[in-house]
Formats: structure tokens, sequence, C-alpha cells
């Protein structure tokens, strides 16, 4: 190396790649009033809105019999899409990461395609197909099943958009970890159940208690898909979300942000969880948030 | 050591996609004895070993355990032990639950009562040198330590053979060393048949009773280390347990000769005419040049461990390596012959 170089003072402390404090302040500046704006506010207009007319209008919101049936209806659908979207997740994922098969890659681009497709469209095919003009709606229709502006509707379209949250968080986490602990199980005499209770469960299980917390934050404040398929029916199928949206169209805004403050409230608590998983198990997390 | 068969291997073939990795390979094991897999990368000894575990099965073939065809046997049934490259213990479990973990998974009925199942996990951590670690977790031990945990863990299912996939592949020299010694000492006193994979000729000649040399899915030679050094049956065999120089030659009933000059060594019956002459960097001699076999130039030489080895340029373009115990120094650039004392013939 040569002197002139070795001698010249260093233009600034610390590291190479480090800004001046100027680009420094005005970078952090940018970000910073752009959550204020974007994300702060109207979090906390969300709060002061829905408290404008004190506590008991507050509650009153609650109370009343379709924002019940609302409630109801969310925790329902949350309850039948979560579980399934977790058994077939950690199913697509065990195929997906474990084993070699023709047309995999064909797989998992399915499982991806509710994050590219529109709610609406994923909502539309639900009445395309299950629709009464629809392919099955005159067989449907003869059998007396509704699904469409009922409850299987909504259930079913909040599948289809909640689909690849624990696929797509498990698969690179399995990939990563590979089949050796399971095949160790194998030859121990372990079976196959036994082999994925013990040791392939107990290794994705902050990924998974992960990816659920996520799918259950979508599935409980989807919108689009469900309101193509509710139909809007008070005190039937109407979601959460839904009646959000109709309060607010009402003119309502006390009890539509009520009720917007208890989805809100849900993304916090989910944000918290989430950012507590992340920060104790980050290690067992970071392979799967890779993959997004 | 007893030689009654423990496993034996007939006509396996085995082929991945569109690649063959086994071409009808067969082999004995026998019974107690510690039998070493070794091959270059590709050879086939991974697989091999993960078929007759039963984490792989054949294509055609069979695996015999004792008297038992044990090919179609799913592999919780054929009580093998297995040693993976990685470990592969069970990060969330300590050392004793993983330990434990085989005698767990039994059926209730031929599962062992706690206490007993603590007395064999201790008996076990005795073994390994490790009796203070049950409770610790995987992640709070050295690489070394952690190939022996696996080992108790495999051991701890009393199986009927002992497998191991390049089981110090992981590790650094050191440690390595340690372990081939303490696999030896824990063999020794288990007397548990033992096959274990390896790519490094050192480990494979200092550790087993019996070497099978494997090359793209044939075995080309099983034997003692002592019978797969001196009577090597290919040139594969040859190359691959160590360095060697290779040597045009002709041969004229059992006589070779080099650059027309009668070497020590002897043609195996049959094999005529333009054959090779291969030799160990230390079966060659330094002599004058023009009453040597063969001649060059000192390109370089250095020091190791005792020997001096020297590079020597060939008038062709090779470089040899030899190898002696000679304490002066050949300046580089000088004129040297060298005479050929022993070595080895084949057709190629």
């Amino acid at each position: 190396m040569s002197s002139a170089l070795a001698t010249r003072p260093p233009a600034r402390a610390g590291s190479v790649v480090t800004e001046g404090l100027a680009v420094r302040a005005l970078l952090i500046g940018i970000a910073v009033v752009f959550l204020a704006l974007f994300l702060v506010l109207p979090l906390v207009t969300v709060f002061i809105q829905a408290f404008a007319k004190g506590w008991s209008a507050y509650l009153a919101a609650f109370t009343e019999a379709d924002a019940r049936s609302a409630i109801r209806l969310t925790l329902l659908t949350a309850a039948i899409a979560v579980p399934f979207n977790l058994v077939f997740g950690i199913m697509a994922s065990w195929a997906v990461a474990k084993f070699e098969f023709r047309g995999k890659n064909l797989l998992v681009t399915l499982i991806d395609l509710p994050f590219s497709v529109s709610p609406v469209v994923s909502g539309l095919i639900y009445v395309l197909v299950f629709g009464a003009q629809g392919l099955l709606g005159p067989w449907l229709l003869a059998h007396d099943i509704q699904i469409i502006f009922a409850v299987p509707g909504i259930v079913l379209a909040t599948i289809f958009v909640t689909f690849p949250f624990v696929a797509r968080q498990l698969i690179p986490l399995m990939q990563e970890q590979g089949t050796a602990e399971e095949e160790a199980a194998l030859t121990l005499g372990a079976s196959g159940w036994h082999a994925f209770r013990t040791v392939t469960l107990p290794n994705i299980r902050w990924g998974l208690l992960y990816s659920v917390l996520l799918c259950n934050a979508r599935a409980m404040g989807e919108f689009g898909a469900v309101s193509v398929v509710s139909g809007h029916i008070r005190g039937l199928t109407n979601t959460l979300p839904l009646h959000v949206e109709i309060l607010y169209n009402e003119y309502n805004f006390v009890a539509s942000f009520a009720v917007a403050s208890l989805l809100a409230g849900l993304a916090l608590v989910t944000l918290l969880v989430k950012s507590l998983l992340e920060w104790r198990f980050s290690a067992e997390i970071a392979a799967g948030a890779r993959g997004h | 050591m007893g030689s009654s068969t423990a496993i034996r291997v007939e006509g396996l073939s085995k082929t991945f996609d569109t690649a063959a990795v086994l071409h009808d390979l067969s082999l004995d094991v026998r019974a107690g004895e510690l039998l070493a897999l070794l091959g270059p990368s590709g050879s086939g000894k991974t697989t091999l070993l993960r078929i007759i575990a039963g984490l792989d099965f054949p294509d055609r073939g069979r695996i015999i355990f004792g008297a038992d065809d044990a090919t179609r046997v799913p592999v919780q049934e054929r009580a093998v032990g297995f040693v993976f490259q990685h470990y592969a213990l069970f990060k969330h479990m300590s050392v004793a639950e993983n330990i434990a973990y085989g005698l767990n998974a039994r059926k209730r009925a031929d599962r062992p009562a706690k206490a007993e199942i603590k007395r064999r996990v201790g008996d076990l951590l005795d073994l390994i040198k490790l009796s203070g670690f049950a409770d610790r977790y995987p992640s709070q031990l050295s690489g070394g330590q952690r190939q022996r945990i696996a080992l108790a863990r495999a051991l701890a299912v009393e199986p009927r053979v002992l497998l191991l996939d390049e089981p110090f592949g992981a590790l650094d020299a050191q440690v390595r060393k340690d372990l081939r010694r303490w696999l030896r000492e824990i063999h020794d006193r288990t007397g548990q048949t033992t096959i274990f994979v390896t790519h490094d000729q050192d480990e494979a000649l200092e550790l087993s009773d019996r070497v099978a040399v494997l090359s793209k899915g044939r075995l080309e030679q099983i034997g003692t280390p002592d019978e797969v050094q001196e009577n090597p049956v290919s040139s594969t065999v040859l190359k691959f347990l160590g360095d060697t120089i290779e040597v045009e030659a002709i041969a004229q009933g059992s006589e070779v000769r080099v650059n027309g000059r009668l070497t020590p060594v002897k043609a195996p019956p049959g094999l005529v005419g333009p054959v090779k002459l291969y030799a160990r960097p230390w079966q060659l001699q330094f002599a004058e040049p023009g009453q040597a076999h063969l001649e060059g130039h000192v390109r370089s030489s250095y020091r190791s461990q005792g020997r001096q080895r020297i590079e020597v340029d060939r008038p062709e373009g090779k470089t040899v390596v030899v190898e002696a115990s000679d304490t002066h120094r050949l300046a580089a650039g000088r004129p040297v012959g060298l005479t050929i004392n022993a070595g080895y013939v084949f057709k190629d």
C-alpha cells in the first residue's frame, strides 16, 4: 500500500457505508413523517372517531344485534378457514420440502396464486362457479344448497384468500431443515406419524404459530372477496369489515369507527405478538420470511 | 474375528433419474467386523449404505440380514443404527432425550420402564465419556460431542448393525483423529458389526478390519487394509489408495522393462506388450542420469513430517513426486535419474 494513502486522515469516523449527519437526518425524517402521515394518523383517527360520542356510544356499537352477528360470523369464518389452511399448509409444505416430484414448481406457483389475484376476482370466481347462473348453480339449486350469498361462500372465499400464508412460511423453513432428522427418527424405529409429531412439528412450531397469526389476521380482515360472495344481508352474511362499510355508508360514523377499532385492535395485537415471535425466535422464522 | 455373514448384499442396482449409481454390486459383511466403504464422491458408497439401512430402495438385488431377506423391510423394522454426517440430532431435545428417543418411540408393550431407559442412557453417556451432559442441548455442544451423542443414540436401540455415513466429514482434522481412535475403541469394546462410509483413505486404512473400495457404482476390491495395499486388483484401487507415479512399460514374459531397462517388477501371467507401471513415491530411488529407468530435472523439493519430497520434471512434460529420506537437498534444475525398486503392473 502506498504511504500517501495510509497517512491521509479518514474523511469520517465510522464505516465507509455511513452517510453524513445531514443525509441521515433527512432520510430518517422522511421515513418518520411518511409513517406518521399514512399509518399512525389514520389509526389514531379511527380511535378518536370511535370515541367521539363517549364510551356508551362506543359500546352501543357492539351490543347492537347486527354487530354481534357480524362478530360471530367473522369468528366462525376464521375458526374454519384458519385450521383448514393450517392443515393444508403443513401438508403442502411437507410435500414440497421433503419430496421430489414432477410438477412441484407448478404446485408452488398455484399456492401463491391467491397472493397475485385481486380478492374481488377471487370472489367473482366463486360466484361464477357456485352462483345461481354459475357452473354448478342449477345442481346446487336443485339440491337446495346455497353457497353464494350465504355463509359457505364467505368461508370458501376466505379460505382461498388466506390459502398461501401457512404454506409460504413453512416451505422454505422445511427445505432448510432437510430430512435428516426425520430419517434419524425412522432409523430409530419411530413410525412416520410419531416422527412427524416428535421431530417435524417441534422444529416448525414457531414458524407455524407466526404464519397462523398472519393467516388469522387476514381471515378476519378480508373485505374484497367476501364482499362479492356475501350479498350483504344484515345479521346473516355480514362480516366485521362488511359491517364497517355498511355503517359508514349510512353515515353512522361512531358505530362504523367503533367496529373498525376492533379490527385495528386485532391488527395491533397481531403486530405485537408477531414482533415478539420475531424477536424471540428470529432464526426459526427467518428461513420462512426470506421466502416472501 | 467371527467369520459368519451378518449382512449379504446381492446384485444391487440403483438408478437415480437416468444416472446409474450402483451396478450389480455384491458384498458380504462379517459379523462383528468394522468395514469401510471407501470411494471417491459419486462412487455410490452413501447410496449403498442408505439401501442397507432401508432409507433407499434398490431397483434390483437383495439385502439379506442374517438369514432373512430384508430388501423390502421398512427402515423402522430393520434395527439399524444410522449416524449421519451432520449428526441430525433433535435440536429441541436434550442429550438424554435424544439418546432415549428410539426406546421411547417403541410401542408400549416393548418399551422399557422409565428407570430402565434412564439407566441405559446413563450407561451410554459413560461409554461416550459425556456423563455430565445429559441435560444439555445439541446447540451447546461441539461438533465432536454431537457426533458422539449421535452414536450413542444409534447404539441405544441395540441395532444389528451400525451404519455411519462420513461420520467425521464435518469435523476439523484434530477432532477427526481423536474420534477415529475413539470409534475403534468403542467397536473393540462392543463388538458391534459396523459399516462406515468415507472418502478418506487414511481413515479407512487406520480404522477398519476390511476395506471395500467402490468406484462408479461397482465394488473394485474388498479385503484387509494390508491386502488392498499390497495386492490392489486394479489401477483404480491403487490410485485411490495413495499417490502413484505412472510410467509406460513393456511386458515380456514376466519381465517388465521401462525405457528398455529391466525393472525388478514382475508382470502377472498373461499380461504382455505395452502396459502401465505404477509406483508409489517411496518405491523410486535417485540414481545417476543415464543409468536409471527414468530421467528428469529437479523442479523443487520440500520437507514434511521427516520425509523429503522432490518434484522431478520428466522430459515428456509430466511432473512426478519422489519421496526419499535423503537429507541432502537436490538443487533445482539438476538432472537426475530415477530407479524403480518396486511397483505394480496393469494393462491400463
